[in-house]
């Protein structure tokens, strides 16, 4: 009764059994439920608006969802269609491409970013705080923001500072051989200073006395930074590639606000598509196959990265 | 991704062993070893080559946000005209959106963000105390039932979740169209629970041991004596939620009946859509929708980036 009472990782109350107040004993029952009296409303909630959604999503995507005529059984056939429409393969095909670029952009301009404001002074302080600013701001605003940006006349704002290197006008998001670029630029822009955050963390933890001993040894910059800098700050590394992959393969509000998929659906991607097929082609079983195959991807990615990581860190 | 385990104001909690010790003056080494690239502190290339950078960053990340502000009050804004000020300024744009209803969509932001952020706090509380604190059956499913909805991605279920909102099993209510259909499902957050279970393990528990003899109740234990503890987590679980309930777009879309319902982020493609309206006015919304967030971060900034670096650098 009392081992239930006991807070975890300390030692039992001193206070001995036979002195613990009645009340206590006869609340035994009371006692075993209150955890789950406390943890009763995240868990419902949980239940609700994830978990019965995730279960009614598998459910659905086996069937022919028809409003007022009842689901018809259709077995795998949803996979089958949602895998042969080419459509969906081109979405595939669009997400890994902005999937894997957006990644690996925010990665590499996230590290240099990190490097270039590593430090303690106020200057540093206030850079680092302006430059994180996309990361706090909705997608949306920025989303807005950025077809501005992206206004495809030679007097676009982007479109003028290339004039001044000699560039001529990009159409940006109005061409499909440039959209899927565009919005790949934006969402480095977005994630690389989240990215700069969790390397900053990371460098901060390298021992200063490997960079004099490592002058001492009179190596280059270049060495320093792949053998002393880079080990330190690969677990920190880990973390924001699998951050980066996860958060790219479902990118949605993105693509749905720049281009909403367009032009000539150069810029869709897995979950635009099953929006579109949910919601506007009321493709309920469809949309749910497409999105029960998002979300296998999405956990065997997380669990292969997890593995990998753990097996890592045990070998170091 | 996974658990955050500190919550310290000093984002270099990254793995003792090679952490630098605090007490360790820090004027004995040399600047140059203070940073990875050994920057100089004194003025020389280097230091010329770094301001240089730092000013093409500080253009590339924080410029943006000058040409929509210039723009929102901007009396010609259009996408081609987008400067660092306003040629002609006024308030004309704000003045339309207003006559468009974004002080409205502004409103059903305010409550969605509010009513969300104090149903995740206090259900983060009230769950990361039992995970905290008790020892019970079936803790660690409970655990990876929090980390999972972590995990999640939420756009995979957007579908079946708006039919769940239209139609909530069991009761049958339709919360379609009501606020409470957003902000119930960002209720549970593994993230915060989480994070404040992990801040709650540190909190030494003396001082329970001893209110729990005088005979204080758990509710009263953990408002009264807990929850004054756990204030620097509960500012990173408010900061990050807040922040995460804005950002929300998917979902309020799906959870609204009509485009009154919108908040004010899905709202500005309402505005876009608006053919007799301008650039100006689109910008004047998406410099409302701005404000918010950019007020949180910039008074909260310390709490939101020790939070996500704590969250991320332990794996």
């Amino acid at each position: 009764m009392t081992a239930t009472l006991t807070p975890a990782g300390v030692p039992k109350s001193p206070v001995p059994k036979s002195e613990a107040p009645k009340s206590r004993r006869r609340g035994g029952y009371r006692r075993a439920a209150l955890p789950w009296l406390f943890l009763a409303p995240g868990l419902l909630l949980a239940l609700v608006f994830k978990f019965v959604p995730m279960g009614k999503g598998l459910w659905l995507s086996l069937f022919e969802v028809r409003p007022f005529l009842g689901d018809k059984w259709v077995g795998l056939d949803n996979y089958t269609r949602v895998l042969t429409d080419h459509r969906f393969l081109d979405a595939i095909n669009n997400t890994l491409i902005l999937g894997i670029g957006q990644a690996a952009g925010a990665i590499l301009v996230g590290f240099v970013l990190a490097l270039l404001l590593e430090g303690q002074t106020r200057s540093l302080k206030f850079l680092r705080t302006a430059v994180f600013l996309p990361v706090v701001t909705a997608t949306a605003v920025v989303g807005e923001m950025w077809r501005l940006l992206y206004y495809p006349t030679s007097d676009g704002f982007l479109n003028s500072v290339l004039g001044v290197v000699g560039l001529g006008p990009v159409p940006f998001l109005d061409n499909p051989d440039t959209a899927l670029w565009s919005v790949m630029a934006m969402g480095v822009w977005i994630g690389a200073p989240y990215n700069m955050v969790i390397i900053l963390a990371g460098l901060a933890g390298v021992d200063r006395t490997l960079y004099e001993a490592a002058a001492m040894d009179g190596v280059s910059l270049w060495q320093r930074l792949r053998h002393v800098t880079l080990p330190a700050i690969r677990p920190a590394l880990a973390i924001v590639v699998t951050l980066a992959v996860i958060r790219s393969l479902r990118v949605f509000t993105e693509v749905y606000v720049l281009t909403g998929g367009g032009p000539a659906g150069s810029t869709e991607v897995w979950m635009t598509r099953a929006y579109t097929l949910g919601f506007t082609r009321n493709d309920i079983g469809g949309a749910s196959a497409a999105s029960a195959l998002l979300l296998a991807v999405t956990l065997l990615l997380t669990v292969t990265v997890y593995r990998l990581r753990t097996r890592g860190e045990a070998r170091r | 991704m996974s658990a955050p385990t500190t919550v310290d104001p000093a984002p270099a909690a990254a793995r003792p062993s090679v952490r630098r010790t605090a007490k360790e003056p820090r004027h004995t080494t040399p600047a140059r070893f203070d940073t990875a690239l050994g920057w100089s502190d004194r003025p020389g290339l280097g230091m010329a080559l770094r301001i240089l950078l730092c000013l093409l960053a500080l253009a590339v990340f924080a410029a943006p946000f000058l040409t929509i502000i210039s723009g929102a009050f901007d009396e010609n804004a259009r996408g081609s005209v987008l400067s660092f000020y306003p040629h002609h300024a006024t308030l004309t744009n704000m003045r339309v959106a207003g006559d468009r209803g974004i002080w409205d969509y502004f409103t059903n932001s305010l409550v969605i963000a509010g009513g969300g952020l104090l149903l995740q706090l206090t259900v983060s509380v009230l769950a990361a105390y039992a995970l905290a604190r008790h020892r019970f059956r079936g803790q660690a499913l409970v655990m990876t039932l929090f980390m999972l909805t972590m995990m999640l991605p939420e756009e995979v279920i957007a579908i079946p979740l708006s039919l769940v909102l239209g139609d909530v099993p069991v009761v049958g209510i339709d919360l379609k169209g009501t606020a409470f259909g957003v902000i119930l499902p960002v209720g549970a957050w593994g993230f915060s629970v989480m994070l404040l279970a992990e801040f709650m393990r540190e909190i030494p528990t003396e001082i329970e041991e001893a209110a729990r003899i005088d005979g204080v109740g758990e509710f009263r234990m953990l408002w009264q004596i807990v929850l004054p503890l756990c204030k620097p987590a509960l500012g990173v679980a408010g900061v990050l939620g807040f922040i995460m309930i804005w950002d929300q777009y998917l979902l309020p879309l799906i959870a609204a009946k009509d485009p009154t319902d919108y908040t004010v982020t899905v709202a500005l493609s309402v505005l876009r859509n608006d053919p007799e309206i301008g650039s100006g006015v689109v910008l004047a919304g998406s410099v409302i929708a701005l404000v918010p967030s950019l007020v949180v971060y910039l008074l909260l900034q310390r709490s939101l980036v020790s939070g996500i670096a704590a969250g991320a650098t332990k794996g």
